[in-house]
């Protein structure tokens, strides 16, 4: 078969637009901001460059961050998630109860009857709550054309009002030391938790970046229509995102429910809110399509650096929630205006 | 001689990269009906944008009674007395035909509206067109044909002097288009003057005073309707002058059918109100050959190829794929059965516009790419843009390139690599030049000579008819959601397309142009 002369090559038609100002800022933002942060706060108290210090630091975001990493996958297809504080809460009393083989406390009086079930058992229902919780939103979302928003508005109260009728005799508290290991535990210096998220980021990282699944998470994100006429199951996947944060904050309510060595229906609350927080900073877009598991670390890391510094610079608690406010409200802006420009 | 109503003069207007009016004159008279006729693109929605006050001209003159006006927005252009009815109604559903009739004008001692008022005074209005409408009832709850009716009795309720309608008809059934002839012929009894933009044709011979027809933005023509014949009309808008842009493919030899599509259907689906109904569709395409779908907007082409690929839902029909009976209910059922679909719109329907070259090309291809059907292979994922790039001369900075920074005919060719990549059976190309410059055009069209010389079967579908006679072996025409011929490409030109797209056919006598149509 003859082949039609090859045209002319011309020079590759390019705009460059990720070597604007703008895209190298939204790239490293968040890497930039943190380091500033952390110079910033050393300089201020002498009691945050210390190891102890910062192994405290990722302790303490350590649970928010596990959630961070499913929400992330949520906020890729464009989603939201608000009830994964309530949901982590409602795992973290029915860990509890499998654990302790009842709704009892044992710093109360009436235990020592009951045979509890072990650390691994918890774990497993802790995170068979938040799968089949993620599962049931995602169905409304997929099945019932729900917008995530309601569907998890919904969650945010359903989960709650669940949690608080299981203890209704009080906190769950004073688990065995195999349980408590899971939140208090060490391995040489790091906490078992940050163990945890980082194992947990990586494999993120991994199935984002390098599978199948992954690429069609961005697809669906980052234009949903296109996708569906690619083959792609559009709702097979966002189904699977809500499971995934599902996952997360059950194995969270966990792990929490180990580090305080109790578990209450009032544990999460606000989680939604620092979760996103540090999604979207850490460059994920709420429009789907563009983020990064690196990025939500990194959007961890910096919120509770921003808390861990204000906490020593002995800045008002309620002006740490106004901080975190404003920030996800401006980091928000800078997304539309870096959306607005990329599309241009 | 009465003094023109409107007259437009010497207006021009251009956008980037065209010229969407040349220096085009027309006039309307009171009393007068007059069509403005054209082809796709031929700058008719951007006369009615400059009319309406959507739009400025960038030079001419607009007079109304003698008078030099500017309409620099649409309520200014309402203030003079000119209204524009669109194809896709301005209404409010969730409000009643009151509200809708006086919204931004409510009748009452601001800030409180009178409610008897506003209910009184659009019955009146109603009652002025004939209609039997409760004030009250919801937009929502009313037929296509009386919203428009709604409409013009808004646009007469402003004192309108000149009404301006945008395919009235074309939602319509027919015993509605009949009721709404009659009050285009009782505005113009009024001494009204109605602009009436259509592509049906048999309306024009029955409704229009004098036509004025556009092609490629300059006044080509018009005249009394009494004086021009159905002929004129059609030589008039398909002119020659876009003919030699595209280089004809040579001829091919197509193989056994391929597709086979019979009785395909469609039904009313509030989510997509504006999409066509299709009605009774049957279709033939063979290996190796490209079928050229041609129809006026709203004809329903794009409505077939999406229902063909399982993109819209389907009321009823047969496909066939080589001989084979398969069922379509999604997308991926379609690509399965070795259909793909390079869509309409590539922005909006085709790109991941923040994702990289290869994550765009190797969307359809995941499951090839895959080790243990898990991980992506980075070196199997490069070797089919590789592969790809070389095929198609896709020129970009490097695989991992956004797409968005790629011009748009190395889009265009990234979205068809991404189902060559698949080996079709049957390819479906939506406008697949679309927006794309004059090379890259040249380039997608030998793109698809090779495709179909290696035995797909592509359906092409475009607005531009010289496109569509430059690259198809065969050619069906559709028109308002039904199949109204079929012409070897050979036997066609830009004049019996025109006829075939815009007469029906069970009026139109010439057999040449109705052979195959439905009933």
């Amino acid at each position: 078969m003859s082949e039609a002369a090859p045209p002319v090559t011309r020079p590759a038609p390019t705009r460059g637009s990720n070597t604007t100002l703008v895209g190298t800022l939204s790239r490293y933002a968040p890497a930039i901001s943190l380091i500033i942060l952390m110079i910033v706060f050393s300089i201020i108290s002498p009691a945050f460059l210390t190891p102890l210090n910062l192994f405290n630091v990722m302790r303490q975001i350590s649970i928010e961050g596990l959630i961070a990493i499913g929400m992330t996958f949520v906020i890729l297809t464009a989603g939201i998630d608000l009830s994964v504080g309530s949901l982590l809460a409602c795992a973290g009393l029915v860990a509890a109860m499998v654990a302790k083989g009842s709704t009892a406390s044992s710093f109360s009086l009436s235990g020592e009857t009951v045979q509890g079930y072990g650390w691994f058992a918890a774990m497993a229902a802790a995170v068979f709550v938040g799968l089949g919780g993620g599962a049931l939103q995602g169905l409304a979302i997929t099945k019932l054309k729900v917008p995530p928003f309601v569907v998890t508005l919904g969650g945010l109260s359903a989960w709650r009002g669940a949690a608080l009728m299981i203890s209704s005799s009080g906190p769950i508290s004073g688990f065995d030391a195999d349980y408590r290991w899971w939140g208090q535990g060490r391995l040489g210096q790091a906490p078992i938790p940050v163990i945890i998220f980082i194992s947990f980021a990586i494999l993120a990282h991994v199935v984002l970046r390098y599978t199948r699944y992954g690429r069609t998470v961005y697809a669906v994100g980052g234009n949903r229509e296109a996708a569906r006429l690619s083959g792609v199951n559009v709702q097979r996947v966002l189904l699977s995102v809500y499971i995934i944060v599902g996952f997360f904050a059950g194995l969270a309510g966990f792990v929490l429910s180990a580090r305080l060595n109790s578990s209450e229906a009032v544990a999460g609350i606000g989680y939604e809110l620092t979760v996103i927080a540090s999604v979207v900073i850490g460059g994920t877009s709420l429009f789907g399509g563009v983020g990064t598991i690196f990025g939500t670390v990194i959007g961890s890391v910096l919120i509770g650096v921003l808390i861990n510094g204000l906490v020593l610079m002995n800045v008002n608690s309620y002006v740490q929630q106004i901080t975190i406010g404003l920030i996800v409200v401006l980091v928000v802006a800078f997304d539309q205006f870096a959306k607005a420009r990329r599309l241009k | 001689m009465t003094e023109p109503l409107l007259r437009m003069t010497g207006i021009s207007k251009r956008f980037p990269g065209v010229m969407a009016l040349d220096d085009v004159s027309f006039d309307v008279l009171p009393g007068e009906v007059h069509g403005l006729l054209g082809e796709n693109g031929a700058g008719k929605s951007t006369l009615l944008k400059i009319l309406s006050g959507a739009d400025q001209p960038d030079s001419g003159a607009i007079s109304l009674d003698g008078a030099p006006v500017t309409l620099r927005s649409p309520p200014d252009a309402h203030k003079l007395g000119v209204v524009t009815i669109y194809q896709e109604f301005n209404l409010i559903p969730t409000m009643t035909i009151a509200e809708n009739m006086y919204l931004g004008r409510e009748p009452g001692r601001a800030p409180f509206i009178s409610w008897s008022a506003m209910r009184d005074e659009t019955a009146r209005q109603l009652a002025n067109l004939g209609l039997r409408l409760d004030p009250m009832a919801l937009v929502s709850d009313l037929s296509v044909a009386e919203q428009q009716m709604v409409e013009i009795a808004r646009a007469l309720s402003m004192r309108s002097r000149l009404i301006v309608m945008d395919e009235p008809t074309s939602a319509l059934a027919e015993h509605e288009v009949e009721q709404l002839l009659a009050i285009v012929r009782d505005l113009r009894a009024r001494g009204l003057g109605i602009i009436y933009v259509t592509h049906r044709l048999e309306e024009v011979m029955r409704v229009c005073d004098r036509v004025t027809v556009l092609r490629d933005g300059k006044r080509v023509g018009g005249g009394d309707v009494g004086d021009l014949g159905l002929d004129d009309i059609i030589r008039m808008m398909v002119g020659r002058s876009r003919a030699q842009l595209f280089t004809p493919l040579g001829e091919r030899t197509p193989g056994a059918v391929v597709l086979r599509l019979q009785g395909l259907s469609s039904v009313r689906d509030p989510s997509r109100p504006h999409a066509t109904i299709l009605r009774d569709i049957a279709l033939e395409v063979r290996a190796g050959e490209i079928l050229g779908l041609a129809g006026l907007m709203g004809a329903g082409r794009t409505e077939v190829a999406r229902c063909l690929f399982g993109a819209d839902p389907s009321a009823g029909g047969e496909i066939t794929i080589d001989g084979r009976r398969v069922t379509i209910r999604t997308p991926l059922d379609a690509i399965r059965n070795g259909i793909g679909l390079v869509p309409e719109d590539r922005k909006q329907q085709a790109l991941f516009l923040d994702l990289a070259v290869r994550h765009n090309l190797a969307i359809t291809s995941l499951g090839a790419l895959t080790r243990g059907g898990i991980f992506i292979s980075d070196s199997a994922e490069d070797e089919l843009v590789e592969t790809y790039r070389k095929a198609l001369d896709i020129r970009m900075a490097s695989p991992e390139a956004r797409i968005a920074d790629l011009s748009g005919g190395n889009q265009q060719k990234v979205v068809l690599a991404r189902w060559l990549a698949l080996r079709p059976r049957v390819l479906i190309v939506d406008e697949p030049t679309r927006g794309i410059d004059i090379a890259a055009k040249a380039e997608v069209h030998q793109q698809l000579d090779k495709m179909a010389n290696a035995g797909i079967a592509i359906i092409a579908i475009s607005s531009e008819l010289p496109e569509v006679l430059a690259i198809s072996d065969r050619i069906v025409t559709m028109r308002e959601g039904r199949v109204t011929g079929s012409v070897l490409r050979r036997n066609a030109n830009e004049e019996t397309l025109m006829q075939m797209m815009t007469i029906d056919a069970a009026t139109f006598a010439r057999p040449a142009a109705a052979q195959g149509a439905s009933a």
